[in-house]
């Protein structure tokens, strides 16, 4: 079954919001929160809604909400995946 | 009550012929067009294939701005971020009040329309779902004004003014307002870029595009071949301030924007004159001045035989035949929508600083009819203390702004 990897997501992050010059996305970020990665909320409706479309899943408005770090959201999606919604 | 006088500080310039100010100075002194077959879309299924791009190979955003700037900005927010942080630089502004003593008011006539076109794409070809969640703000007309404000940490009266080709002269007169209203400094200006086949089909749509294939032929402002225009894309940004402000903390600045006016043309068929005279005499009074105090006009310079006629009888009957040297280097850069204006403006200030006037291209000489003197083959050294711009827009926007140098101005020679 297909699972999004943190590599994955960060690659997506990259390509849909771009990259805070003074965050390594390559290091230990699963439990620093998006808005310390540099993140709003624009760009993480901008990285959620590629990955939804990639990845064929709804993670619908609440669970994004509550996704605050990429840890979570990668959780969230992943549940998705395995649930085939 | 203090009316202050209003001080342009920073310059920041992105044009077809040179990317920073002094860059773009040497090519218009020296008569560089940067006037080219369009490569950033095949032009060849058009009728029109000639436009004044910014190259790549000069302006480089990503070595320019943040990368979490980079996926949520269109080219024309690029070119303005970039152009309002070398303006900001070189004004060397301090900000006071947690930045509620610095506005911007750019002026914007289209928008981010590369930006907007991928995603129009999206939304058709394949769906909402494919839709940028930037595509909210990225096209929009006051993207330039927002992305700036928001970068700089701006939050003094902001604003987008859009009346086409006359905004960018617009946007300069509402910051001016805005300082004599207590603002301490304002960013301001236009740049535009629209060189995308969506764009594209817009220009053509005006029916003013020259369909020329030669670099040289394609725009001749008040030549006797005068045949349309051609598009281009980038402007200016300048910083403007209260003049004692700057010059408590030792800057004099380029010049000062000492008068402004609009007003709209009456509708076809009225039988009225066009209202660039109207704004020009407004703009002169604004400044306290008589035609006779102002030593260059930097015209709008349409490229269409009828506007140019009606351009030069405005130039004419206020300075009389060859009664005052006049300029139109945007021949080397293609018409840049409302950003013409606002890099006007710079070009006026720098010849004031170096006493010289930049010729207008390739046009070799102004068609004998018009009677002006236009500006044309090589830089004319010319003392420069008053200038007048002028600038229109499609529709029947007219706008003027008068500027007086500051400080002591020498003739210069030619390079």
């Amino acid at each position: 079954m297909k699972q999004l990897t943190m590599e994955e997501f960060v690659e997506i992050l990259r390509a849909s919001a771009g990259e805070d010059e003074a965050v390594d996305l390559g290091g230990e970020i699963g439990d620093t929160p998006f808005a310390d990665l540099g993140y709003d909320s624009l760009a993480l409706l901008e990285t959620a809604g590629r990955v939804q479309r990639t990845y064929g899943i709804d993670l619908g408005d609440e669970t994004l909400a509550e996704a605050d770090t990429p840890r979570r959201f990668l959780e969230a999606v992943n549940t998705s995946l395995a649930a085939g919604v | 009550m203090r009316t202050p006088e209003v001080v342009v500080t920073g310059l920041g310039v992105v044009a077809p012929n040179g990317v920073g100010t002094e860059e773009f100075w040497a090519a218009a002194l020296g008569g560089v067009s940067g006037i080219r077959r369009v490569t950033r879309f095949d032009p060849g299924g058009y009728p029109a294939v000639l436009a004044g791009e910014v190259r790549d190979e000069e302006f480089d955003p990503a070595g320019c701005l943040p990368g979490r700037l980079l996926p949520q900005t269109d080219r024309v927010t690029r070119m303005a971020l970039v152009a309002a942080d070398w303006a900001l630089a070189e004004a060397g502004l301090v900000r006071a009040d947690d930045g509620y003593d610095v506005g911007v008011v750019t002026s914007s006539a289209a928008g981010g329309y590369e930006f907007g076109q991928r995603e129009l794409q999206n939304l058709w070809a394949k769906g909402p779902q494919h839709v940028s969640a930037y595509q909210s703000f990225a096209w929009f007309y006051a993207v330039n004004t927002g992305q700036i404000s928001i970068r700089n940490g701006m939050r003094g009266p902001c604003g987008v003014l859009v009346s086409d080709g006359a905004g960018g002269l617009d946007a300069l007169g509402q910051a001016r307002r805005m300082i004599r209203n207590g603002t301490a400094a304002m960013v301001s200006g236009a740049v535009e870029s629209t060189l995308c086949p969506w764009g594209w089909v817009a220009h053509l749509a005006t029916g003013q595009v020259s369909t020329a294939a030669d670099p040289g032929a394609g725009y001749l402002p008040f030549a006797a071949g005068a045949r349309g225009h051609l598009p281009g894309e980038g402007g200016a940004i300048v910083v403007m301030e209260d003049a004692d402000r700057a010059a408590a903390r030792g800057v004099t600045g380029y010049g000062t924007v000492a008068g402004h006016a609009a007003t709209f043309d009456p509708p076809p068929g009225s039988g009225r004159p066009p209202a660039l005279r109207r704004a020009a005499e407004l703009a002169l009074d604004d400044a306290g001045i008589t035609p006779g105090q102002v030593d260059a006009v930097f015209a709008d310079a349409a490229g269409s035989p009828v506007a140019d006629a009606q351009e030069a009888e405005v130039i004419r009957g206020l300075f009389g035949d060859g009664g005052v040297p006049v300029c139109a280097p945007k021949a080397m850069t293609g018409r840049l929508g409302a950003g013409s204006g606002p890099l006007d403006v710079v070009t006026a200030l720098l010849a004031m600083r170096d006493g010289l006037l930049p010729p207008a291209g390739p046009v070799a000489a102004a068609a004998a009819g018009h009677r002006i003197d236009l500006v044309t083959g090589r830089a004319r050294p010319h003392q420069v203390r008053t200038a007048l711009v002028l600038a229109r827009g499609q529709g029947g926007f007219n706008s003027a702004v008068v500027l007086r140098g500051a400080g002591a101005i020498q003739e210069g020679t030619t390079p």
